[in-house]
Formats: C-alpha cells, sequence, structure tokens
C-alpha cells in the first residue's frame, strides 16, 4: 500500500536498437504537460469502456510516444493495451528490429499481422509497376486483423495537424461494421466525456495524441529521452530523387530510367512503407537537434508521404476505406 | 509556453474560415507544400487571390459548397504560447457543433460582419457561448474594408452587440476592428484604422488567462480505472476534475460516504505530495474500502451534490427528437447511470431569447428540462464546475450521443419517472373541503400591464375589500418576490420567464390552500401567462389586464423606474427596452388613465360577484 509510482530509475530503460541518445536539452512546458495529461486521461478512458482495446503500433514515432503514454497511464501495472502491427513486408529491417526491441523492453503484447498473407489468402492484390506500393492493401489486413482479434477499439497515434481532413476527427472515431468513417455524421464530442458505445462488428478508432503536433512529439521525444528507431536520426544512405522527395534505394522500390543514385546524408520524418516514405537531408543526430532543425523547416511532415500526393482529397478518401 | 483553447463562432458569411487561415498563414503554421496546394486549388475554384477557408475546409463536400461544414481543430503557436482552435461552423443548424467547439474552449471569438451589423445569429452564438460557461469573449467586427473602415459603424456594432451582452454572463468581453481578409488588426495594428487603439487579435490571444473556467476550490476526483498489478499494490487512476489534493488527506468516496487518507500521489511526472486539477494521477488510499471506476473521491468539507433528480439545461443534438419519459444512458464524469427526462420546463427560443413552451426539444433546439436518473449522481451547477456541471446523453438504441447538458441544479424532485406526472401529493385536507368550509371559492386574480399602470395599488384595495367581507386572500407581487424567492434572477427574457413560473407556483399553493390570490406582475408574455392559467386547470382564473398608456405611466414612476431606464441605467425595461405582450382575451381591461384607484377595484370587485367567486353575503350586497 502507498507504494510510489516512481519505481523506475530515471534511465530504467535500454534497447540495442534504439537509436543513440543524449541527455536532454529541451525542457517540458506546461503545454506539453497539459497534452501528456489529456493523452493519459484518454488511454485510460478507453480501458474503462472497451473490452479488447488494441494500440495500432508501426514502430513509428507516434506509436511509440503513444505506447510510452500508455505505460505511464497504467503504471505501475503493465499497459493494459496489446500492441497490433500490420507490416506490410517492404519495412525497413530497422524499423522491425526496433518494434521487436521496444515491444519486449516495455513488456507488450506484441501482435502480428502481415499484408503478404493477406495477398497469399486472396483477399488482396498486389499493386504493380514501378510506383506500385502496399499502402492501400494494409487496410485490409488491418481490418481482417480487427474482426479475428475482435478489437472493439484501435487506439492510433494519428494527430490532427497531419492533414486536413485529421483536423476534423473526433478523438473517439465510430467505425461502422465494415470499418468505415463517416465525416459527416460524427459523434459530437463534448467536454472530455467520450461516448465509446458501439453496435457488435462496429468498432472504434481512439487517438490520444489528436492536439499534438510533430513539434510537440519531438519536444516530447526529447524531454522523455524516449527511444526511436535510428532511421529517425541523420545517417548516410543511398538515395535518389522522385518528385522532389528522397527515396531510399531498397529491393521494393524500382528504380526508373534517369533516376540516380547517391549518397547523403538524410533522416526519415516518418517510417513508413520503404516505398511511400521518403527521407529529408538532415544533420540531426537527436531528439534536441531535430526540434531545432524542425523549428526551420518549411515543408509539412506528410509531404514527404507519396501516398497523400495522390490527390487532393487522398486521405478522406482513404479514411473514409478504414485506413489508419 | 502555455496552451489557450478557444472557439470561433459567426454567421455562415462573416469571415471566420479566412481570419483563422490567416492566423495559421501569419503565425507561420502552413508549411510551403500545404500553401502551394491551397494556391491550386483556389485557382481550381476559379479564384484570384489566395482562399484562406480551403486551409481549414478540410471535407470534400465543404469545398464543393464553400461551407465549413463540420467542427476542425487547428493548432498554431507564437513565442509565447500555443493554441487549439475548434472552428466551428455558423449556419442555423450547427447549433450542435457550435456548443461542441464550445464545451471545450478558454475563450471564444464572435465575428460580425460590419457590412451587415449584429445579426441575429451573432445573439445566438453569443447566448450558447454564455450557456456554455465561456468566460471571456472577444467581438471581432469584421470586413471593415466594406464599410470603408468607419469607426462610427464599428461603434454602431459594437454598442449594439453590448447592449445585448451585458446581460450574460461573461466575465470579459473585448472588442476590435478587423479586416481578415487583408490581415488588419490580426497580428499588426492596422495603419488603415489608426482609431483603434486597443491589442491586435493575436496580442489579446496572447495575453487572455487560461484555465479561467477550472474550479480551484472543490476537490473532484472521478475514478477510471482501478490499477492492480499486485496484491501489495492498490491505486485509483483517473484525472482530478477540480480543486487539488495533497498526501495525507482526509477524503470521502461516493456514492459509499466512506472516508479515508490518501497516502501516496503520482503524477505522470512521478511521486508527488499535491496534485490539482487537470492532472493524470494515480492515488492511493490508507485501508481498503471498495471504490470501482464511475465512483468519486471528494473532501467532505466540500461535497457536490448526491442527486438523482436534476434541473437541466438541454442542448439537443440528434435527429430524433427527445421523448419525455424514455430512458437515455447520462454519462457524467466516468459514471454512466440511466436517466429519464420527466418534464421539459420551456424551449429557449435562441433568437429572442424567449422562454416557449414546448413537447419536445428537437435537433439543435436549447431547452430546460427535469430529469430523474436510476442512480445518484455526483454533482455541482455547471457555473460553478464545468467539470462536475456537464453530461452528456446518449440514446440506447442508436449508441449516438443525443445531448449536452449543463447542471442548474440539484432538486428533491420525484424520484420515480411515475411519481413526476403528478401535480403533487399536497394537503389532506382538499381545496374543495376548504371552499366549503369558508364559503367561497379560491381563485387566481392575475393583474398585468406595464410598470406604473397600477397593478399593486388596484390589487391592494381589491384585498382591503375582500378581506374585510370575509375572505381568505393573498396578495403577490413582483417587488415582494424579486426580493426573496427570485432574488438570483435578472431581467431577460428567460429570467422574466422564471419568475412568473414561480409566482404561478406560489399562486398554486395559495390557491389550494383557498385563497383569492390577487398576483400583481408586470407579465410582459403572453405565454408566461397563460401557463400560470394552465396550472390550475379548470380552477378560475381572472386575467386583469391594467392597460395604462406609457404616458401616463411614464408620468406617475413610483418607482422612479422610467427616469433611470432614460438614463440608460435599466436594460431590458418594459415598455421601454423591453416587450409588453398585452392581453388577447383577457377577463377584465381596466383603463387606469380615466379611472380612479377606488373605481378599479370596485370594477374587479364587481366581476368577481358576477362570476360567483365571493362570499353569498357580499354577493347580495
Amino acid at each position: 500500500m502507498g507504494r510510489s509510482l516512481k519505481s523506475h530509475p530515471r534511465n530504467w530503460y535500454s534497447c540495442p536498437s534504439a537509436a543513440r541518445r543524449q541527455p536532454t536539452a529541451v525542457t517540458m512546458t506546461a503545454h506539453l504537460r497539459r497534452l501528456e495529461n489529456e493523452a493519459i486521461h484518454i488511454i485510460r478512458e478507453v480501458k474503462g469502456q472497451f473490452e479488447r482495446p488494441a494500440i495500432l503500433f508501426s514502430a513509428g514515432k507516434d506509436s511509440v510516444v503513444l505506447t510510452w503514454l500508455a505505460r505511464k497511464a497504467f503504471a505501475p501495472a503493465r499497459i493494459g493495451l496489446a500492441l497490433l502491427h500490420i507490416d506490410t513486408g517492404h519495412n525497413f529491417p530497422e524499423t522491425i528490429a526496433f518494434r521487436d526491441g521496444f515491444a519486449r523492453d516495455l513488456q507488450c503484447d506484441l501482435i502480428v499481422r502481415r499484408v503478404q498473407d493477406s495477398i497469399d489468402r486472396g483477399r488482396a492484390r498486389e499493386e504493380r509497376g514501378p510506383r506500385a506500393s502496399r499502402n492501400a492493401l494494409q487496410t485490409v489486413t488491418l481490418l481482417d486483423a480487427i474482426h479475428e482479434l475482435r478489437i472493439d477499439a484501435a487506439v492510433a497515434g494519428a494527430r490532427r495537424d497531419e492533414e486536413k481532413a485529421r483536423a476534423k476527427e473526433r478523438i473517439f472515431s465510430h467505425r461502422d461494421a465494415f470499418g468505415q468513417w463517416d465525416p459527416k455524421h460524427q459523434r459530437p464530442e463534448l467536454w472530455n466525456l467520450f461516448n465509446g458505445r458501439q453496435a457488435p462488428g462496429e468498432h472504434f478508432r481512439v487517438f490520444p495524441l489528436s492536439n499534438w503536433t510533430e513539434l510537440d512529439i519531438w519536444e516530447y521525444v526529447a524531454c522523455e529521452n524516449i527511444p526511436l528507431c535510428s532511421l529517425y536520426f541523420s545517417h548516410q544512405r543511398e538515395v535518389f530523387e522522385r518528385d522532389g522527395l528522397l527515396m531510399a534505394k531498397t529491393e521494393f522500390v524500382q528504380l526508373e530510367p534517369g533516376d540516380r543514385i547517391a549518397r547523403r546524408a538524410v533522416r526519415f520524418r516518418t517510417v513508413g512503407d520503404a516505398t511511400c516514405t521518403g527521407a529529408v537531408a538532415s544533420v540531426a543526430t537527436t531528439a534536441p537537434e531535430v526540434v531545432a532543425e524542425l523549428g526551420a523547416t518549411r515543408v509539412a511532415e506528410r509531404g514527404a508521404r507519396v501516398d497523400d500526393r495522390r490527390s487532393e482529397m487522398a486521405m478522406e478518401d482513404r479514411k473514409r476505406d478504414g485506413y489508419f | 509556453m502555455d496552451l489557450l483553447r478557444f472557439t470561433t463562432a459567426g454567421s455562415v458569411d462573416d469571415g471566420k474560415s479566412t481570419l483563422i487561415g490567416r492566423l495559421l498563414y501569419e503565425t507561420g503554421s502552413i508549411f510551403d507544400d500545404q500553401l502551394q496546394s491551397v494556391a491550386s486549388a483556389s485557382r481550381q475554384l476559379g479564384e484570384d487571390r489566395l482562399n484562406f477557408a480551403l486551409l481549414t475546409d478540410g471535407l470534400r463536400a465543404e469545398r464543393e459548397q464553400k461551407i465549413t461544414i463540420d467542427v476542425a481543430y487547428r493548432s498554431f503557436s507564437t513565442s509565447r504560447r500555443r493554441f487549439i482552435l475548434a472552428d466551428t461552423p455558423g449556419h442555423a443548424q450547427y447549433t450542435r457543433n457550435m456548443v461542441t467547439g464550445a464545451s471545450t474552449a478558454d475563450l471564444a471569438v464572435i465575428l460580425v460582419d460590419a457590412s451587415k451589423g449584429v445579426l441575429t445569429q451573432s445573439r445566438r452564438h453569443a447566448f450558447i457561448l454564455a450557456l456554455l460557461g465561456i468566460p471571456q469573449l472577444i467581438v471581432a467586427i469584421n470586413k471593415m474594408d466594406l464599410v470603408g473602415f468607419s469607426e462610427a459603424v464599428y461603434h454602431e456594432s459594437r454598442t449594439a452587440f453590448a447592449a445585448f451582452a451585458r446581460d450574460l454572463t461573461f466575465a470579459n468581453v473585448a472588442y476590435l476592428p478587423l479586416c481578415a481578409v487583408d490581415g488588419d488588426n490580426v497580428v499588426e495594428r492596422s495603419r488603415r484604422m489608426p482609431w483603434y487603439r486597443g491589442e491586435s487579435l493575436l496580442h489579446l490571444l496572447e495575453g487572455a488567462p487560461v484555465d479561467a473556467r477550472t474550479n480551484a476550490m472543490d476537490f473532484r476526483f472521478a475514478v477510471q480505472l482501478v490499477i492492480r498489478p499486485n496484491h501489495e499494490f492498490r491505486g485509483y487512476a483517473g484525472t482530478i476534475a477540480s480543486g487539488s489534493v495533497k498526501t495525507g488527506d482526509e477524503v470521502m468516496a461516493l456514492p459509499s460516504k466512506l472516508t479515508t487518507q490518501v497516502t501516496s500521489i503520482s503524477t505522470a511526472s512521478g511521486a508527488t505530495g499535491m496534485a490539482s486539477s487537470g492532472e493524470a494521477v494515480v492515488l492511493t488510499t490508507s485501508g481498503d474500502i471498495d471504490i470501482s471506476r464511475g465512483d468519486m473521491l471528494v473532501r467532505a468539507d466540500t461535497m457536490p451534490d448526491v442527486a438523482r433528480a436534476l434541473d437541466v439545461h438541454l442542448c439537443w443534438m440528434d435527429s430524433v427528437p427527445l421523448i419525455i419519459g424514455k430512458p437515455y444512458i447520462l454519462g457524467h464524469t466516468t459514471r454512466r447511470v440511466q436517466a429519464v427526462v420527466t418534464r421539459l420546463e420551456h424551449r429557449v427560443d435562441v433568437d429572442t431569447l424567449r422562454a416557449d413552451d414546448a413537447a419536445t426539444l428537437d435537433f439543435n433546439e436549447i431547452g430546460r428540462a427535469h430529469l430523474v436518473t436510476s442512480a445518484p449522481v455526483f454533482v455541482d451547477s455547471y457555473r460553478l464546475n464545468a467539470a462536475t456541471g456537464s453530461f452528456i446523453l446518449i440514446d440506447p438504441s442508436t449508441s449516438l450521443t443525443v445531448a449536452a447538458g449543463m447542471i442548474r441544479a440539484a432538486t428533491q424532485g420525484p424520484l420515480s419517472p411515475a411519481a413526476a406526472g403528478a401535480v403533487g401529493h399536497g394537503s389532506h385536507v382538499s381545496r374543495e373541503r376548504r371552499e366549503r368550509h369558508q364559503q367561497h371559492r379560491a381563485a387566481i386574480v392575475w393583474f398585468t400591464g406595464l410598470s406604473g399602470a397600477g397593478k399593486s395599488t388596484t390589487a391592494r384595495l381589491v384585498e382591503e375589500r375582500l378581506f374585510a367581507d370575509g375572505h381568505h386572500t393573498m396578495l403577490l407581487d413582483g417587488d415582494q418576490l424579486r426580493q426573496g424567492l427570485c432574488d438570483d434572477l435578472a431581467f431577460l427574457p428567460a429570467d422574466r420567464t422564471e419568475n412568473i413560473r414561480r409566482a404561478g407556483e406560489v399562486a398554486r399553493l395559495f390557491f389550494e390552500h383557498g385563497a383569492i390570490v390577487l398576483c400583481a406582475f408586470v407579465s410582459p408574455y403572453r405565454t408566461d401567462r397563460e401557463r400560470v392559467r394552465k396550472l390550475i386547470g379548470d380552477g378560475p382564473f381572472v386575467e386583469v389586464f391594467v392597460d395604462a398608456d406609457l404616458e401616463t405611466c411614464r408620468a406617475r414612476d413610483p418607482k422612479g423606474l422610467y427616469r433611470r431606464a432614460a438614463a440608460g441605467q435599466l436594460e431590458q425595461f418594459t415598455g421601454v427596452s423591453a416587450p409588453y405582450e398585452a392581453p388577447a382575451n383577457p377577463e377584465l381591461i381596466i383603463d387606469t388613465t380615466r379611472r380612479s384607484p377606488d373605481e378599479a377595484a370596485e370594477q374587479v370587485l364587481e366581476y368577481l360577484r358576477a362570476a360567483g367567486l365571493t362570499r353569498p353575503s357580499t354577493r347580495d350586497a
């Protein structure tokens, strides 16, 4: 009785796959604390209102921060939600290694479902051609996994600042039995009273980081010394330029005539599928350095996502279909 | 750096989205590629300059119809502060979104189109924001370019809005002229309006107090989860809704009312000796008491109401209207109970702020209602504590959130929905027995008319003579009730309605006691008077229109009110700055311009005798 939660030493966490970290240079501000408290409240509300919630874990920084907050929400107990990773099979190896190490160290249940299995079972058909991506196929695998595992709340790290359609999404976002979002008939969300009631077969997507921005995430990572996949920090990599983005040369991307490979110092702002994640030139090797770099940046984070560029309305369309 | 949450409200074409686009643009919150995509979308819509609204109107239908459909949440920051703004659409039919956006805001910006002045919609927005308890308001008179940056036009709008907002509950209202399209007074003071000496919108936003709505006094902690990793540890996780707590504090658990001591507090950043509102914490307590999700920890000396009957404001948000008597799920803090609306007091016409009789609440309508819950809830009035004064109603058949609720007060109301329909379980001695005993019937005589028309004077004389002839009488008048029972009410339309409702209920009690109740109230609204008439069913209700022209009343001015109204010291004065609705079919009209008080009283007595409402002896006289 009365045992303090602060039983972990400050640097209790270590992960061999984590990028090298330095002592924090960014201080926790009142607004970060407010966002942190809000996110923890939402995560606890998920546990209180749903029976089989899971965190959609991509190993990207947002889902890492989300899991970090979930650890705080349930401490000193273990995280009360399983981690679900939808693996396109086109991930960078660094991402997969980080995912496994992080889940192990935080003692999380990690569930992996593979797009390849959906393709093999005939649930999804591979796109072809030099710009083929498995990004859209993830939706099939995800909805199948939600159905199979009877997940009633899929908690994800999406933020409202990422894209215009997301700015209109609720924190508790209802999905019908087909996994679809209906932007024109969303439930009103009042005060901090969340309504997670649903009919059988329906589910919710819950976004505890809705009010965070990319900069908030990085400042929080820096303050809390949160481990991230090494792809987020500057490293030397063979890249080529396509539509103004730096794409990594990998086995998953077909080169087109005229693509010129060059070795450059880059980092990734998102760590999605290698086919659609562009890198940016950067020399930032620590979170505080990334914070400093972001202050000067003039391109939105999702600007480096090929999948959003397919049309002005790309995100809204994918979300309607049940995308993350 | 702290965080301010605010919301915007304005009519369809007041330029809200444009202003927000401007704020985002000027604070450097828009990246180059986003700006390019807006530029290309602007061109596709055939517009020659950058359409800032396209930054915020994210949904396909919004772009096609060039209107905002849903609440959008946007972030931006300056060197001093982070902002989250809820952009809510201004259409008449989207009250629901405004309420949603305002529910989490510390401040609201209302846009008024300078070329159109203060419209009905601006009034509606202000009313809703006041109802939602927003403490601070910034009124931005926009589109100053369309009125030649005229100071006179600005002041006209400002004065019109101020007259209206004075009676609403804002702690702080600031005004400024704006031209959002060109950015005048958005970030920098406009050079085209040198007569404006106040601060720019962004500076006002930077200086506004944060968390002005938080109740720092009363400790309320609703339990979200019980954290139980092993047999040694049992903690209660939740967010402190208001007040603060220290280790060693004695706290009381609701509903059990058992007390215990706080032994540890853990926040997101570790163990602490004290935590306050807004913090997500885990508390441990001494001794094993049974606490679970939905319970509340409070301090015994500042307890909330533990109630099953509530007097509330509801904003209806579903296309299926409210059904009286239907069980809904009430979501309050972390607690879920069943709730039934037993009675709808009135519906507020948000355009005129009048309280109307209504059988139900439709989509986007606001009304005052009485609720009964299946189990106790632990509540405060919304004004004192938004966190424990707010709730939602969920329709169990569709699972949709159908209403937002704000608690006015816990009541002693009927605790079973069945009993709610009954008029009351009053005295065992019936009115009929009393009437036989006293040899005259009970009645309500209702005097209505302007201030100074002679209502109280006439009523007093009538009472004197009735009493002298052995009648049971009671006199109720406006001043008497205003000083006691109704001293919490102002003179806004809804307050007036409430004043008359209370007067009517008091009159009914004396009526049931057998009295001839003489009521002298300005009672300007026809519907209010009709409601009182209905209170006593078929019982005798005599509406007396005490008619005197305004000039006569002004000349009499017995309480000096007309002089004060003329001097601008009184808002909402009936006949001068507020309407009076004369009765359509009163039982009696007395013209006191031409008759003396004695003659007027005699006219009333004559009517009562003729209607058989007096004692036989006086009838024959």
